[in-house]
């Protein structure tokens, strides 16, 4: 274990020039694009002296590198800023952590959704490999893969939210609805811990659909990679050997198999997780979820720039989280791993 | 002596883009209980399909085609795979040549030996099936701590007793054991067979040996079967076979093994050309091609199988009373 803690610490470190170049990438594209967080909060033809002194009082007339050593000062106390728009002086850290719960409780749902069906069906369709059912897989693996999530989120909503009415389309929690106590920001979580049965039910409803736009988009890779890699290992002396003792066949596929073909799988799952959080910000904005990330766009199209880089920066921890979990995760299932 | 298993007439074939192979042809063999049967052959002989065909378990595009295994009054062609699959592990049990992968990466030992316990047995607890595969590997001379290793952190040999172990959990009626030597090297060879041959007094096994080593048939088995291209060649008491030797490729394949007390100027003898490709195979005898002795006849007319003396039969035109 000492040596696992060695690896952990020396991944950590290296996550650090990571999210520097990352900051600094986003700290300038945000300066060089067109658009000004002055002028976006506030009434158009305000006079310039006005605008200045604004600019003045927030330090935006400093030198770039000026602003850029304060920023990355800031950043090494932990201190992502205060918002300069729509709201002018709102803690970003605030703001960010407000929105956090909303984020995880759908990427959680939607990994859920993916794993449950991407690699189900993987599995599956290796079982009965050449059957209909195998056939119909891949190309479903295709379709989805292929498709933009947030037309899939648009047809969802369309189909069960407006023409069969089986779940709303926008939102965590219906607006008459109160929402549950907060315990961790997860509103089914938060409800189930309080027995509020009524908003769990509701909050459940709302995220059905965002869930499942976000896990199925995702679904397609992990249909394709569970199949192939199931193929492999079933080819393999061991399952043979575990048939010629009279396991059953479900037993010998579903865990045997199935257990030996998941380290490819978690190891996808961790890269994936990127793309989540990017389908995420989508889905989001489809669905009117006030996570993460539809307060990045929104910030974005108010040029909030201490908003912009602590959403990047968030995000960026979270995928340097979720790569490190990934390999602790690896030792765990695969005894032969050891750091 | 009892019959435990009678195979008559077995033909497994292989579906090719080329065409049926039928890597085993027409085999029949009686396997009597408390025996071990030496099954000998080159590679490609089908001697290791036709270890799989007694589990059922030959892959696609392989299957069995004709013909009738009766172990213990049934005729396990005829069951329905359920039933197929409760007589594999509990009462015939396999033990594959590369140790070193047929053992699952991410099971523990012990879990291995439980998991065969209880599919068979659902009302031992875990803890009994625990406590048994630990008594089990005692006797195999292997620690009971190890069953909570996994694999990867044993030996090739210690693996093979595991194995081994895994038949005689349950009390296996027949172990069938396909090269379980191969890639072992010699002294753990020589200890593993050490084993086989202590356990088998001890448990009365009932063992098919299939290896292409026949100083491990000389050693263990108390009858042998010789396969070649797919057909039984030769079959008797590994006395009879080794000293009063009948089909030609047996007296070849007898010659063709190294012996350390070679006499200088002795050259090895070896079998000339290869065996047949099975797609294709020479009509008559398999054999004639490669044959010392080769008659017109044998390039013709397949050789039925002829009782010599009683125990010891061949398919060879050499020994066809109306043909000499």
């Amino acid at each position: 274990m000492r040596s696992l803690g060695r690896y952990l610490l020396v991944r950590t470190l290296l996550t650090i020039p990571m999210i520097f170049v990352l900051v600094t990438l986003v700290f300038l594209i945000l300066r060089v694009m067109p658009g000004d967080p002055v002028k976006s909060s506030i009434r158009p033809g305000a006079p310039q002296e006005y605008i200045d002194e604004i600019r003045h009082t927030l330090g935006l007339d400093k030198p770039l590198y000026v602003q850029y050593g304060e920023y990355l000062w800031d950043l090494l106390h932990f201190d992502l800023g205060t918002t300069l728009s729509p709201v002018r002086g709102q803690s970003v850290s605030e703001q960010i952590w407000e929105h956090f719960p909303a984020t995880l409780e759908l990427a959680l749902a939607g990994i859920l959704v993916t794993a449950v069906v991407g690699v189900g069906a993987g599995a599956y369709a290796a079982h009965h490999r050449r059957s209909v059912a195998d056939y119909s897989l891949r190309l479903y693996a295709i379709i989805v893969y292929a498709i933009p999530v947030f037309w899939l989120g648009l047809m969802f909503q369309l189909i069960f939210g407006v023409w069969l009415r089986w779940f709303p389309i926008a939102g965590r929690i219906s607006s008459l609805a109160v929402a549950p106590e907060h315990v961790t920001g997860l509103y089914t979580l938060d409800s189930l811990l309080t027995g509020n049965w009524v908003a769990f039910k509701d909050s459940v409803m709302h995220l059905i659909l965002p869930a499942m736009t976000l896990g199925l988009y995702l679904s397609g890779v992990f249909v394709r990679l569970t199949r192939s890699n199931m193929l492999q290992i079933l080819k393999m002396d061991f399952i043979t050997a575990a048939r010629a003792r009279g396991i059953p066949e479900r037993t010998v596929v579903y865990g045997h198999a199935l257990k030996n073909a998941l380290i490819p799988i978690i190891t996808m799952m961790g890269l994936q997780f990127a793309l989540l959080l990017a389908g995420a910000v989508l889905t989001e904005s489809t669905f009117s979820w006030p996570g993460l990330g539809r307060f990045l766009v929104e910030r974005i199209t108010y040029r909030d720039f201490p908003s912009i880089q602590g959403a990047v920066v968030v995000f960026a921890v979270l995928v340097a989280s979720v790569s490190l979990l990934v390999d602790v995760l690896y030792a765990w299932i695969d005894p032969r791993i050891r750091y | 002596m009892e019959p435990l298993l009678q195979v008559e007439n077995l033909t497994v074939t292989y579906e090719t883009r080329q065409g049926p192979v039928h890597a085993v042809d027409d085999v029949s063999f009686t396997l009597y209980r408390g025996e071990i049967l030496g099954l000998v052959g080159e590679s490609g002989c089908g001697k290791s399909t036709l270890g799989m065909a007694l589990l059922r378990m030959v892959r696609p595009p392989g299957h069995i085609t004709s013909g009738k295994m009766l172990f213990l009054g049934r005729d396990l062609l005829r069951l329905p795979e359920e039933e197929m699959r409760k007589l594999r592990g509990r009462h015939i049990s396999m033990v594959f040549q590369d140790p070193m992968t047929s053992l699952n990466p991410l099971q523990r030992i012990g879990d291995h030996i439980v998991e065969t316990i209880r599919t068979h047995e659902p009302q031992v607890s875990k803890q009994e099936a625990w406590d048994r595969a630990a008594q089990l590997i005692q006797r195999l001379g292997i620690s009971p701590d190890r069953l909570k290793d996994y694999p990867h952190q044993l030996s090739g040999g210690m693996r093979q007793r595991i194995m081994i172990g895994i038949g005689l959990a349950l009390n296996a009626d027949l172990i069938i054991a396909d090269e379980p030597t191969t890639s072992l090297d010699v002294i753990v060879e020589a200890q593993f067979l050490d084993l086989l041959r202590e356990l088998r007094d001890e448990f009365n096994l009932t063992m098919v040996l299939i290896t292409h080593n026949i100083g491990v048939v000389a050693e263990l088995a108390d009858r042998v079967a010789v396969m070649y291209a797919g057909r039984m060649a030769e079959i008797g008491a590994v006395r009879d076979v080794f000293h009063e030797t009948l089909h030609p490729y047996t007296k070849g394949l007898l010659a063709s093994v190294p012996s350390i007390r070679l006499e200088d100027g002795l050259e090895l003898e070896t079998l000339s050309g290869a065996p047949p490709s099975l797609l294709d195979p020479p009509p008559g005898c398999r054999f004639h091609p490669r044959c010392p002795q080769a008659k017109p006849v044998c390039r013709e007319a397949v050789p039925a199988w002829q009782e010599v003396k009683p125990g010891h039969g061949t398919a060879c035109w050499l020994y066809d009373e109306e043909e000499a």
